[in-house]
């Protein structure tokens, strides 16, 4: 792109939520009164200190925030380059990034006066996210999630219903992650008198992608601090495995116009970008328009939606937010990618080099970092985030390697 | 006067029928629509993930693409219906997304070639306007927007806001083919838009039946009729054209002697 450089790349979206030319409002009219409801009542809570005072309580004593941040020393020596540290946000309750967003905006939609949550989910960690404040305030919750993966993730599906979640199954299209968030813009359309729907990435229509953001952006602005205080200076280079990039962009976001912090999103490739078995939306598809956004698609030349594919369920999703479309374009954050194989390596090292499973989402970002430390002198920091847990990925990591369980 | 404002200048209501493009044998599909006496014909461009539609259209949208119909087998379709029926007004129904694939002058230019008179681009808010509304104006093709039971007063201005051809007020807030409304709230609220509007009100959303055809026309300009239409397609396949036909002279029998 040949746009002139923004003086900030903090200050997006525009006030019709435009990530430079991505972004926007792209949903059916039925939908477009309580969109602009929720941006007013976004607006009414950032300006709010009880907001806030109420995020923040819940974030320390409820999900255990601030996560540590984490020098990893072996898998830094068995690299044998830059340092590697990590924000551990796998140590959150919930066990993944996931739960700081589904904290804002349940407060959201309490504030609001809804007395009814939705969502939808694809490995099911939003899902339980999702479940769990809906449990802890007491709203009925109904997750919907692609029979397919209904059947491929049965302890979330259990987990989900533990704590009091309706789990209904989408068969229609393929019946994976893009299909249950269909059926989530459904149930919603035919409900938006009293339901609230908790989007679980910083994409969807505005004020979604900002509002994901700024609630998760307390990983990266903890990350920030954490850092100073400990080496008194910034880390050289951040990584963030990226799906819809909600983990990425609360990590990034902080750090934006730092112009020495430079940034690495991690894409998952799948079998590799020869074919149609990835999900790197940026790397192998085009700008277009779904779920409410215009953003990089994977589509075919008539813009009819490709499935993604990736070992990483969380990473599965044939489009992203539209921050990092922006932020690909101005240049400011390199975007790369990691196949299923090298993220299988990567979680088997960190397994063994630092006694942390990691999920397999962060295991694409610690691929991309193997690559990266070799490449940087020793006294260069590399912060990734760890933004979940692998407990619920053993079983696939199992098959994967051939082991029987 | 366009084909889409010689329609409606008509002293009944008009009955507007909708198909999925590539569901079933198309042409034989439309052909029937226009025996049995549709006034506009809404055909559907399919999409993978048509997130305002219910069941039936969306199983449509899937056996349509799962023959592998693509973008320029709908725009031949409507090619060849211009051809055969040159009065009868067409639409063009689908998602944003395959419209602006190769950029929204394409679309509009390929479209008016195709003799497309009017296209309904479900979620593209006014908002997006620019997205494809300058591209289809240009080409004298009618961006006709949707209005819904949400859409309030502060709102309908804006949606009314370059519209043109007519409005379509969607009667539930839902998706298609599911619940109806009742009669009075649609009544209620095409005379509020009515208010705001020249253009000619059609109203959509669950109606199913020659009656509920008939007690909508009575109140508004134009009766859309789709999921029931797209059932038959399904049930009927190859034979679907005289069961398409019989409901539509049913409907259009209601819809034009309503008042």
């Amino acid at each position: 792109m040949t746009e002139s450089k923004p003086n900030s790349f903090r200050n997006q979206p525009d006030d019709r939520g435009h990530f430079g030319h991505f972004g926007g409002r792209y949903v059916a009219e039925t939908l477009m009164p309580l969109i602009l409801d929720l941006e007013r009542e976004y607006k009414a809570a950032k300006a709010d200190p009880a907001f806030e005072a109420e995020f923040e309580d819940l974030l320390e004593h409820y999900v255990g925030r601030p996560s540590p941040l984490y020098f990893a020393p072996r898998i830094t020596e068995e690299i044998g380059g830059a340092q590697i540290w990590f924000k551990r946000d796998e140590l959150n309750h919930t066990g993944a990034h996931k739960i700081n967003n589904c904290i804002g905006q349940i407060l959201l939609a309490i504030r609001m006066g809804k007395t009814r949550i939705i969502a939808e989910t694809g490995a099911g960690q939003h899902g339980v996210a999702t479940a769990t404040v809906c449990a802890r305030f007491g709203l009925p919750c109904t997750i919907f999630m692609g029979a397919t993966d209904v059947k491929r993730q049965q302890p979330n599906v259990f987990r989900m219903k533990l704590l009091g979640a309706e789990v209904v199954p989408v068969t229609s299209g393929r019946a994976t992650l893009k299909d249950a968030m269909n059926e989530a813009l459904r149930d919603w359309v035919a409900n938006v008198h009293d339901t609230f729907y908790i989007i679980g990435t910083a994409a969807g229509p505005h004020p979604y992608p900002e509002l994901v953001r700024d609630f998760q952006s307390v990983i990266g602005r903890e990350a920030r601090q954490q850092m100073l205080d400990r080496t008194g200076k910034l880390p050289d280079l951040l990584v963030a495995a990226i799906g819809g990039g909600s983990n990425a962009i609360g990590l990034f976001h902080p750090f934006l116009d730092d112009p020495e912090v430079k940034m690495l999103g991690v894409e998952a490739a799948g079998h590799g970008l020869d074919g149609d078995e990835h999900a790197a939306s940026l790397a192998g598809g085009f700008p277009g328009i779904l779920h409410g956004n215009k953003t990089y698609l994977l589509q075919d030349e008539d813009g009819q939606i490709t499935e993604g594919h990736s070992i990483s369920a969380g990473l599965d999703y044939p489009g992203i937010g539209p921050e990092h479309a922006w932020l690909k374009e101005s240049g400011r954050v390199e975007y790369t990618y990691a196949t299923d194989d090298e993220a299988l390596d990567a979680f088997q090292l960190l397994c063994r080099t630092e006694g942390i499973i990691p999920a397999l989402e962060p295991s694409h970002a610690i691929a991309a970092i193997v690559k990266r430390a070799r490449e940087m002198p020793k006294d260069a920091i590399i912060l990734a985030n760890l933004c979940g847990r692998g407990d619920k990925d053993i079983f696939t990591v199992a098959e994967a390697l051939g082991v029987e369980m | 006067m366009t084909r889409l404002s010689t329609t409606f200048a008509a002293p009944h209501p008009a009955l507007v029928c909708f198909i999925t493009a590539g569901d079933g044998d198309t042409a034989a599909n439309l052909d029937a629509l226009v025996q049995g006496g549709a006034d506009v014909i809404e055909l559907g461009m399919p999409f993978t993930d048509p997130m305002a539609d219910g069941p039936a259209i969306q199983a449509a949208n899937i056996r349509a693409l799962g023959k592998g119909t693509k973008t320029a087998d709908v725009l031949q379709i409507a090619t060849h219906f211009r051809t055969r029926h040159p009065d009868v007004p067409l639409v063009l129904m689908g998602y944003a997304n395959p419209m602006v694939r190769r950029g929204p002058e394409w679309f509009a230019d390929h479209a008016a070639k195709a003799g497309v008179d009017g296209v309904i681009c479900v979620d593209l808010a006014p908002e997006e306007d620019e997205d494809l509304g300058p591209a289809l104006r240009d080409k004298g093709i009618a961006p006709i927007r949707l209005a819904t039971p949400t859409t309030d007063a502060k709102r309908l201005p804006m949606v009314l806001d370059k519209s043109q051809g007519f409005l379509y007020y969607v009667s539930v807030a839902g998706i298609t083919g599911k619940q109806s409304a009742a009669v009075e709230s649609i009544a209620d609220n095409v005379n509020r838009i009515k208010q705001h509007t020249d253009l000619p009100v059609a109203v959509g959303f669950g109606v199913r039946t020659p009656e509920q055809a008939e007690a909508i026309a009575r109140v508004a300009d134009g009766v859309v009729v789709g999921s029931a239409l797209v059932e038959l397609v399904a049930e009927h396949g190859d034979n679907a054209p005289e069961h398409l036909r019989a409901l539509t002279e049913k409907l259009a029998n209601a819809v034009h002697s309503a008042r």
